[in-house]
């Protein structure tokens, strides 16, 4: 029955078959194979990345929960801790780009309230493939609505995130969700299955035959059978979540529980072998008890169903009553499937008969990690090399062909479908250098940002993960935020390749040394590999969530120039770098050379300098200098002030102007101050070792950028406020 | 008795979705679409009811609560006879 | 003076609103449960916004049937306040105390942005503290926010005074660009013949302070305050 087909079929390989029945003893059966593939899946065992991600720091003073849970946890001070963490749902939202990102949205929040946090921020990492193809404006328009469809209707806020377009991503688009929440730190849950006795509950939608391997889906290479793969998406059901965000988070308040895990990928094998073997307990369950939406349901089916918005509670004993009247106040049943007992085993009743006994450790702890073969990938050799690029003729049309770009362009077509202001917390409108959310009854705000250059990580990836981190906390200090925990989505292609599992070591080593210098705990995250179509794999795709904490909302700062007149400081030092830039990539037409280089020490300084600075009550304004360089970051000021204030910007470096004005050199960052803070600023900067130039004034009603006595850059702030504001409408205008 | 009921907007209110969908469809090349009106379908089985009973049941249900009459009209018909 | 917000199953703006009614108006504010009957001796009702019963039927639609709202329509009926923001406002529309229904969005999107208002009726206990003609600055989140009524029905609508804010720009001149939404007459917020029940698709509770960006809500909350003073 179990032959080699049927075992190819689950994804596993013949070793690991062998290893299953080595582990057990015996042949398993067809219900029983299935747990394994599912739990054995690269999606939930990490069996690839696993010793790869042992680098990354995890320690911190503040933090209460590292990798391993649902999601990470950081004391914040007051009482309260800060609940997060970040997930891919890139393979769903191909296939089925509305319910794809929807039920992405749902996951992640159900990782976040299970521990007992109420979420108050959503954030977005998207990566679509050119806006020119038919395909991918409908996956973009489907992943955008998801989001909002699924975020809007549960009443969390989506503030931010980020979308780059590239042609890698085409067939493959990014979809990472990020939530955090908060929790008071004496009320924290955990997926625990402890006290032998104690019931077992399912709570919320019935189950149905929805993405019946999904996780090994997740886990496997898309083919030409693609369209075969479509029964498999699930949809997602806000509604039903929201009852069961309330009533979990009542139930939770009450102390009603023991532990709490929800049934996401890999549905109730992964809940009760999960909480099992954190607990060092066992699981018995009769699947003929589990609400069920479809008729004759198999076993097989049941234990790998991936139906959305459900829940497994173990309750006390003496208090299963009020926790059943809870749900019912909801109106959500809450039906005992089951039990924990001792002896570390699953078992799975159906109709009368044992039809799962397991060893937990078997699935869990036991499955095989791999130390799969790397190789430097052979595109580098060409790819590195950028040779010679005719510096433009009119550089006011380039700068307004970059500010269109669609990675460059405003985001606000995407922005405005999302409730960013529900909840009443938000005190910055998206399009800020980081998402700020004030936490009520206290002076402070979390900040929070997502960042991650695919093509700076392709081309040198080391570098590409220590711009990542570096770029996500600079983000983070021009909003007045320093940065407190980390987490990461690591999107590749697959393990397999060697070429790949480079690609995947070397981001990873510069993501562990920007932490470490940083002094920021990674507390989690998510591995997204197999990330190619028909043999191509995706630029690799570190996406890095960090989240920031702003002591005071006094000090909280915005990109927009205040006033007419502010004098115009950069921070931190241009040189000319081209390489794996926008601007060669949009005007050029090249995916090469070598990325910008970083100095860590000196990016922290930089960082380090505006935060006190900003305390100082020295700084007007600040925005962090990224894709489409200086000159970008000045329009970005100037269009986001209020009456969109122009700028006389005087630059006396020697360097090809394009590489001045475009190039995206590192740890550098635009401010304004009034006029009367000059000494004291310059003095500081001095004092800390930050180099900071005084490149111009704030005011007038056009742009104009000069490198020495050659004008560079002249044009009305309204004309490049159209370029960047309407690019992405115009393409999805309906005609 | 499985019953299908059709709610739609009214003629005299505009329909986007439907104008939408319209201009999509020429956009791909059917221009011999005049006009499309979007709306949703209820599919519901009744139990123990007659006929007469049914006609009396549905555009009781269909006003009350599955169509708003300010905006939408409805239409029903019977799939199986119970 | 007490105000009583309601839950529905699937409000997502209940607890804004009772947090800017008791922690920055420091009002006595309860919660009320869309099961019960018991209106709780309060003086003003104000449905949140939301998506009731995830909005899947109508926006709005089968909260009007939960028996909170039956008690609802009786008190309305008796003159008490009753204000709806968003979700309210539908749930308002669909139970017949304001006339009118909602249509999607003209642009067939979600939108959240702010908006400008202008107040065309400061006569109503929820604009009192407003001059007329004046332009408030407060934020919009829904999908179904596109006014529809029959010509006869704006016609009474018109002759009554009852269209209290309407989409405009930032100085008060009406247009279909400030009408994001397309509504009929740029309606955003409308009252009740006798003047007691109002539903306004713009969030109040989300423009009442400074930090967030515009407290130009306020003068809604200021207004009701005053009144029920």
């Amino acid at each position: 029955m179990i032959d080699k087909k049927v075992i190819a079929e689950h994804n596993l390989t013949p070793e690991e078959y062998e290893k299953i029945v080595e582990l057990i003893d015996r042949e398993p059966n067809i219900t029983e194979l299935g747990i394994f593939s599912l739990m054995w899946s690269e999606h939930c065992s990490y069996k690839s990345s696993k010793i790869h991600l042992k680098k990354l720091p995890v320690e911190g003073k503040n933090v209460i929960q590292g990798p391993g849970e649902n999601a990470g946890i950081i004391d914040i001070g007051d009482g309260l801790a800060a609940v997060f963490k970040i997930e891919s749902h890139n393979h769903p939202s191909f296939i089925e780009p509305y319910q794809g990102a929807a039920t992405g949205v749902g996951g992640i929040l159900r990782d976040i309230f299970t521990m007992g946090a109420r979420p108050i921020v959503l954030q977005d990492a998207l990566r679509f493939g050119p806006l020119s193809k038919p395909k991918n404006k409908s996956i973009m328009e489907g992943v955008v609505s998801g989001i909002s469809g699924y975020g809007n209707s549960i009443g969390i806020p989506t503030v931010g995130g980020d979308v780059y377009f590239n042609d890698c991503y085409s067939l493959n688009p990014l979809v990472n969700v990020f939530a955090l929440g908060i929790a008071k730190k004496d009320k924290i849950f955990y997926a625990k299955a402890e006290g032998a006795g104690n019931p077992v509950l399912y709570v919320g939608a019935k189950t149905g035959r929805d993405g019946i391997h999904g996780a090994t889906m997740a886990s496997a290479e898309f083919g030409k059978d693609l369209e075969h793969k479509r029964p498999n998406v699930q949809v997602g059901d806000p509604f039903m979540e929201k009852l069961l965000l309330e009533a979990c988070l009542e139930v939770m308040d009450k102390d009603l529980i023991v532990g709490i895990q929800d049934m996401g990928a890999a549905g109730l094998t992964c809940s009760t072998t999960e909480m099992a073997s954190k607990s060092g307990t066992g699981i018995e369950i009769d699947l003929d008890l589990v609400p069920q939406r479809e008729e004759s349901m198999t076993p097989y089916e049941m234990m790998l169903s991936e139906s959305q918005e459900r829940m497994l509670i173990v309750a006390k004993k003496d208090r299963v009553e009020e926790v059943q009247r809870i749900f019912a106040k909801w109106d959500l049943d809450a039906v005992i499937i089951g039990k924990v007992i001792e002896g570390g085993r699953l078992k799975v009743k159906f109709g009368g008969k044992t039809v799962v006994d397991l060893p937990v450790r078997a699935i869990i702890d036991l499955c095989p990690v791999y130390e799969q073969e790397s190789r430097t990938p052979r595109y580098l050799q060409s790819a590195i090399e950028l040779g010679s690029v005719p510096e433009p003729d009119d550089y006011n049309h380039a700068f307004l062909t970059l500010l269109s770009s669609p990675t460059i362009s405003e985001k606000e077509w995407v922005r405005r479908q999302y409730d960013h202001m529900v909840q009443v917390n938000t005190v910055f409108l998206p399009g800020a250098d980081a998402a700020v959310i004030r936490i009520k009854g206290t002076n402070k705000a979390l900040a929070v940002t997502l960042d991650g250059n695919s093509l700076y990580t392709y081309l040198e990836p080391k570098t590409g993960g220590k711009i990542a981190v570096a770029e996500a906390c600079r983000n983070l200090a021009c909003v007045g935020a320093r940065p407190i925990g980390v987490t990461n989505c690591l999107n590749f292609g697959s393990p397999e390749k060697p070429e790949i599992m480079w690609q995947f070591q070397e981001a990873i080593e510069g993501i562990a040394l920007a932490c470490k210098i940083f002094d920021i705990p990674v507390t989690g995250g998510n591995v997204s590999f197999y990330n190619d179509t028909n043999g191509i794999s995706i630029h690799p795709t570190p996406v890095l969530g960090i989240v920031g904490m702003v002591d005071d909302t006094r000090w909280i700062t915005g990109p927009g120039f205040k006033s007419n007149g502010d004098i115009l400081i950069l921070l931190g030092e241009n040189k000319e770098e081209l390489g794996g830039s926008e601007y060669v990539k949009s005007i050029h037409r090249m995916e090469k050379g070598i990325p910008p280089q970083i100095d860590l020490e000196e990016e922290k300084r930089v960082q380090e300098f505006c935060l006190e600075a900003i305390s100082l009550g020295l700084i007007e304004s600040a925005h962090d200098i990224s894709e489409g360089g200086l000159a970008c970051c000045l329009a970005e000021c100037s269009i986001l002030s209020k009456g969109k204030m122009g700028i006389s910007a005087h630059l006396k470096d020697n360097m090809r102007s394009d590489a001045l004005l475009f190039g995206e050199s590192q740890s550098r960052i635009v401010i304004t101050s009034k006029e009367e803070s000059r000494e004291e600023i310059f003095h500081l900067a001095r004092e800390r070792g930050v180099k900071a130039m005084d490149i111009g004034k704030s005011g007038g009603e056009r742009i104009t950028i000069s490198q020495r006595d050659k004008k560079l850059i002249d044009v009305p702030v309204a004309e490049a406020a159209k370029a960047w504001w309407e690019a992405i409408p115009e393409i999805f205008r309906i005609k | 008795m499985k019953v299908r009921i059709l709610v739609s907007l009214k003629d005299s209110v505009l329909d986007p979705q439907g104008q939408t969908v319209r201009n999509a469809l020429h956009t791909l090349g059917y221009e011999s679409i005049k006009d499309v009106r979007q709306g949703k379908v209820f599919e519901i089985e009744l139990e123990g009811v007659s006929q007469e009973e049914a006609a009396k049941v549905i555009p009781e249900i269909s006003d009350k609560v599955l169509a708003n009459p300010i905006i939408e009209k409805f239409s029903w018909q019977i799939l199986e006879k119970g | 003076m007490k105000f009583g917000v309601v839950i529905f199953p699937g409000s997502n703006c209940d607890h804004d609103t009772f947090y800017v009614l008791r922690d920055i108006f420091k009002q006595d504010a309860i919660f009320l449960w869309h099961k019960e009957h018991d209106l709780k001796n309060v003086d003003c009702i104000i449905l949140p916004g939301g998506f009731s019963y995830g909005d899947y039927l109508r926006s709005g639609s089968i909260a009007a049937f939960s028996p909170l709202m039956q008690e609802v329509k009786e008190f309305a009926f008796k003159g008490g306040l009753v204000l709806g923001i968003c979700n309210g406002f539908q749930v308002l529309l669909e139970l017949g105390l304001l006339p009118g229904a909602m249509l999607r969005n003209k642009n067939l999107k979600f939108l959240c942005q702010y908006v400008h208002l202008r107040v065309d009726n400061t006569d109503t206990p929820f604009t009192s503290t407003a001059k007329k003609g004046q332009v408030l600055r407060i934020p919009i989140a829904h999908y179904d926010g596109n006014y529809y009524s029959s010509p006869e029905t704006i016609q009474e609508v018109k002759k009554n005074n009852q269209t209290v804010l309407r989409y405009s720009d930032a100085r008060g001149r009406l247009s279909d660009e400030a009408n994001v939404n397309g509504s009929l007459e740029c309606i955003a917020g409308l009252i009740n013949k006798s003047g007691n029940v109002m539903g306004m698709m713009p969030h109040p509770e989300r423009a009442s302070e400074a930090l967030l960006g515009s407290e130009d809500g306020r003068i809604i909350f200021e207004s009701l305050i005053k009144s029920l003073g």
